[in-house]
């Protein structure tokens, strides 16, 4: 689950990590009571205005802007919240800006790039460092990939330790007072709150020789929200898309893609190699569908109202593999849902496993108007067939 | 001969007596599956099953009246990973967890102690291992298996029965189906469970499915080339997967250009592996590559 900058700088600071401080807002009234309150808690004639979206290159979108004073800051706090913020993260539609950071300006000395996340390959946890701070690590890693530092942590005691004073090092930060608790203090917020990822671009070393996290991306692992309940109320509905929101609310995992060739399908592995399979034969997958091992008449009938709520939908090609889960009561489903739904689009269902034969004629003898196939690839040919 | 699971392999369930564990259970057993017992905390002494299997609250005590040799768990995520480290500690030689959603930080726990021990963990989130006509940890349907020389490595459920689906009905059989789950950590990678089909003498090749997100069909493909002297079909989900997205397993996201499908694909070729181009190809790639030697 990813979280807001705010939120994040709201955690870190929880764990004594200094930051860019700030104050949130969501409502054109409150902005400017907001940018004074800045001005003088902070002690800071110049403030810096953020919008808060879950996706990165905000600045390059106009969605950061520094403010000199009083007057530019109201200026651009007006005309950010609640703009359609398109930035090279957002896609093409972008995205409504609805909370904006009003925080502290700071006066830097040198900016940093620092990432704490789980590299897979090596088991462990993984220190990013790099003395390019503030543009695009991928960028970085393309111009200049010998100034990308990575230190890994096999465990909690001294290869923290070996790996912390590594970081130090490389972005020779020895002569900084409490770099090794600034470093120390990331890491126990990284790991006691289950994040996935946490990664501060730019840190920044100020001109009074202090560490400052003056950006904040804390990514959390969605299997571990039962025990981080403040996290979890972190939680913004308004970043999701509707319809995947909608999904997961059925107890099904979607996501929409451009396609119009809806699928629906047990198992992620299955589901992904239906929509290449789409693609193959010409077609273009209009969504990962994966509804898990049950597939009765209900996920069957809520996975169709998902699917058809995509307008570009043209047909739609069920894919089950029975298992433990009979096919002859997934055609039976799926005939009962088609009834129901009164549904106008051309169908092809595919079951293979338990009683598939059985399941065939079911389907076959029905006086609804769906095509069966017998392999992946046939079905998936009658459903591109359809559209075209 | 087979992998990892024999008939004779003695079986404990961990949360034998949670819907789940209740319904596998019995679906194992009738496939033949030597299951001895089950743990459940706080329901020791109750017997669970048709076939009326003791329940202990532990492992430790299950061991005081049988020889355990492989231990499967169907615990909810938020106390599987206790239930695999508790057999570690009883050294449960085969550990398989079916289990779905445990967090990240609990499987870095599990991997240190798996990785000091001798156990062998398969999974999380994975459809378990099948030993074709002998014996199932798992989940997956046992009447679509017809004992043979192929075996089959992925980590994909589905993908796993449809892979066993053509192979059988192409003409081959199964030795063993290993499903090794498609989360960020695993107990056994697929280079893990590649040598133990190399050392075995009934399996004559192998189906290897991956998908996108990570690197280990990558470290795989060049394992391969070098150690592995079986024929390989390959193939790997999600080429239309759109990047930074996660596609249903918590591993599947493609966060580095080498994670995509197209990239993997790539180097499993260089590596002078057979592709499956699509899904329903993955039994006829077989018998074109067997029938060339």
């Amino acid at each position: 689950m990813k979280i807001h900058e705010y939120q994040a700088k709201q955690i870190l600071s929880e764990y004594n990590v200094p930051v860019q401080r700030g104050y949130v807002v969501s409502n054109q009234h409150d902005i400017s009571e907001t940018i004074q309150k800045v001005q003088n808690d902070f002690n800071s004639e110049s403030v810096v205005v953020k919008a808060q979206i879950h996706a990165g290159g905000r600045g390059k979108g106009g969605g950061v802007k520094f403010c000199p004073n009083y007057k530019n800051a109201l200026e651009a706090s007006q005309s950010i919240l609640g703009m359609n913020l398109i930035t090279p993260q957002t896609g093409k539609d972008g995205k409504i800006v609805n909370q904006i950071f009003i925080t502290e300006a700071i006066d830097i000395d040198k900016e940093l790039y620092f990432a704490l996340m789980f590299d897979r390959s090596k088991n462990a946890d993984v220190f990013i460092v790099s003395t390019e701070g503030g543009m695009d690590i991928e960028e970085v890693a393309e111009k200049f990939p010998e100034k990308i530092v990575k230190a890994w942590i096999s465990g909690e005691t001294k290869p923290l330790r070996d790996a912390i004073n590594k970081i130090i090092e490389s972005l020779e930060l020895s002569s900084i007072k409490n770099a090794y608790t600034f470093f120390e203090n990331i890491y126990q917020c990284y790991n006691q709150n289950d994040c996935s990822l946490l990664e501060i671009n730019p840190l920044v070393i100020t001109k009074d020789e202090k560490l400052i996290a003056l950006d904040a991306k804390v990514d959390i692992d969605s299997n571990a929200l039962y025990r981080q309940e403040k996290i979890s109320s972190f939680h913004d509905k308004t970043e999701e898309d509707p319809l995947e929101l909608q999904a997961s609310e059925f107890g099904l995992n979607y996501i929409k893609l451009d396609g119009n060739v809806g699928c629906m399908v047990n198992g992620a592995g299955l589901a992904m190699a239906t929509m290449d399979i789409i693609k193959h034969c010409g077609g273009e997958p209009a969504n990962f569908l994966d509804v898990g091992g049950a597939a009765n008449v209900d996920t069957i009938k809520n996975g169709f109202k998902i699917i058809l709520s995509d307008p570009n939908v043209k047909s739609i090609l069920i894919n089950i593999f029975g298992g433990i889960v009979r096919c002859d009561r997934v055609a039976n489903g799926v005939i009962q849902a088609i009834k129901e739904l009164n549904l106008d689009v051309g169908v092809v269902v595919r079951l293979q496993g338990t009683n598939a034969d059985l399941a065939r004629k079911i389907l076959d003898e029905s006086d609804i108007k769906l095509e069966s196939a017998e392999t992946i690839e046939e079905a998936a040919k009658k459903a591109v067939a359809m559209v075209s | 001969m087979s992998i990892l699971l024999k008939k004779e392999t003695s079986i404990l369930v961990q949360g034998i007596t949670g819907s789940e564990g209740l319904f596998h259970t019995e679906q194992m057993i009738d496939y033949g599956s030597n299951i001895l017992c089950g743990v459940t905390p706080g329901k020791g002494g109750q017997h669970a099953t048709k076939n009326n299997l003791p329940v202990f609250n532990s492992i430790e005590d299950a061991k005081k009246k049988f020889k355990i040799d492989a231990s499967i768990i169907f615990v909810p995520p938020r106390f599987a990973a206790n239930a695999i480290l508790e057999a570690i500690e009883q050294k449960i030689s085969l550990i398989v967890c079916i289990s779905e959603g445990i967090p990240v930080r609990d499987m870095k726990k599990v991997k240190i102690a798996l990785d000091a021990s001798s156990s062998i963990l398969i999974g999380p989130n994975c459809p378990g291992l099948i030993t074709a006509e002998e014996s199932k940890m798992g989940i997956t349907p046992g009447f679509i298996c017809k004992k043979g020389s192929i075996g089959i490595l992925s980590k994909s459920g589905t993908l796993t029965y449809e892979a066993i689906d053509q192979i059988v009905n192409i003409g081959y059989g199964i030795s063993t189906a290993v499903g090794i789950g498609g989360d960020p950590i695993i107990g056994s990678s697929m280079i893990d469970i590649l040598k133990h089909f190399e050392n075995d003498s009934e399996t004559e090749a192998v189906v290897l499915i991956g998908e996108i997100g990570g690197n280990m069909e990558n470290e795989a493909a060049k394992w391969i080339k070098n150690n592995f002297s079986k024929p390989v079909v390959s193939f790997i989900a999600g080429q239309t997967a759109p990047k930074g997205k996660r596609m249903g397993h918590a591993g599947a996201i493609i966060s580095e250009g080498s994670e995509t499908a197209e990239a993997k694909i790539k180097t499993l070729k260089e590596c002078g592996i057979s592709v499956s181009k699509t899904v329903s190809e993955i039994g006829i790639t077989m018998k074109k590559l067997l029938g060339e030697k």
